[in-house]
């Protein structure tokens, strides 16, 4: 016992005496980048503004950094539709009109109606939403002092909550509530594999978003922490030449999480459309 | 064999191990995608996108391994 003690005392101390020297720890570096915050700090400066706590009963409202970075992403979402539906009355789009109609049109072409079918209008504005409210708030993370709202784990489980409440409203609108959840299970199959393929189906069910929930979570966070990683690998080293190595990466892994931000959204709408679809039409 | 240090270890081994996983799966789609485009370069961004997406999934499921590895690590 004495032999484990005395390791531990020589384990703190050397951690001690490491990040004495360096006055550098990558761990908390890295957490305080990924974790959500009480403050919100403004680009290219070293201002902080502190946000209000709000606690209403049992609930923590509290507006933090990732809420102010949600309703800045909201933000630009409405001005953008705003700006491009300025002329809305005029059949012939040009400029800023004709690049969204463009994005509107593949989505509803090759995914809303190709994955949906019959129905696909009535689902365009919730999976238009979502495409273009996830691909901003993937894309705030990469200003530097922005963090990014769908790096936390609730605002994706939110989005992922918000979509199984769509699907399964899809499902029920087109069949009503008892036929659609007796289409989860596959028709006309043998009598003996139904109580494989019950809980199967059941879990199935719910498995679906919370894969999307995890997917878009670890996606944006991991990319973040590669990239800080890189950057923090200078200062471990203590060595500038290390600069020659990390900092070309690093741009590399920067310009890679652009195309990972459009990807994870473009990826989550085509899922969602999917599962609406699967929903609508159980062609098993 | 300390606990922490064989929690560590199984976080690492957990994240390498995923990163041999997804290097091996998405190498397997890039490489049967290149073959597609080969045979028929008129259809190359049809698989050129088929095959962004596949690859995205295909990390998801690599990211699973590394969200429990750091919960792992974490942990300790």
């Amino acid at each position: 016992m004495s032999g484990a003690a005395t390791q531990a005392v020589t384990e703190a101390a050397t951690q001690q005496a490491q990040s004495a020297g360096s006055g550098f720890s990558v761990t908390d570096l890295i957490m305080g980048h990924i974790t959500d915050g009480h403050e919100i700090e403004i680009p290219m400066t070293h201002v902080a503004i502190p946000l209000p706590h709000l606690h209403v009963g049992a609930f923590d409202l509290s507006i933090t950094r990732n809420v102010v970075m949600m309703w800045i992403a909201s933000g630009i979402l409405v001005t953008v539709a705003l700006v491009a539906a300025r002329r809305a009355a005029d059949p012939v789009p040009s400029g800023f009109r004709n690049l969204l109609e463009a994005f509107i049109k593949y989505f509803r072409d090759e995914i809303a109606r190709k994955l949906i079918g019959h129905d696909a209008d009535r689902y365009l504005p919730y999976l238009i939403t979502c495409f273009f409210f996830i691909w901003t708030c993937n894309l705030l993370g990469l200003i530097p002092g922005f963090a990014t709202p769908t790096g936390d784990i609730s605002v994706t489980a939110c989005l992922a909550v918000l979509a199984f409440l769509m699907i399964q409203a899809a499902g029920i609108k087109q069949y009503g509530a008892v036929t659609h959840f007796r289409n989860i299970v596959p028709g006309g199959l043998p009598l003996w594999l139904y109580p494989i393929m019950i809980p199967i189906e059941i879990l199935s069910v719910l498995t679906k978003p919370f894969a999307l929930c995890v997917r878009l979570f670890a996606n944006m966070t991991a990319g973040h922490v590669v990239i800080i990683g890189m950057i923090s690998l200078i200062f471990i080293l203590q060595s500038a030449w290390a600069a020659a190595v990390a900092v070309p990466f690093t741009l590399f892994i920067f310009v890679l999480e652009l195309l990972v931000c459009f990807l994870q959204a473009y990826i989550f709408t085509t899922l969602v459309a999917t599962f609406i679809g699967m929903s609508v039409h159980p062609a098993h | 064999m300390d606990p922490k240090g064989l929690a560590f270890l199984g976080a690492g081994l957990g994240a390498g191990l995923a990163a041999i996983g997804v290097g091996i799966g998405i190498g397997r789609l890039a490489a049967n995608a290149m073959d597609g485009i080969a045979r028929q370069p008129q259809s190359a961004g049809t698989i050129q996108t088929a095959m962004l997406i596949a690859a995205g999934l295909i990390e998801g499921a690599a990211l699973f391994a590394l969200v429990i590895c750091f919960l792992l690590s974490g942990k300790v």
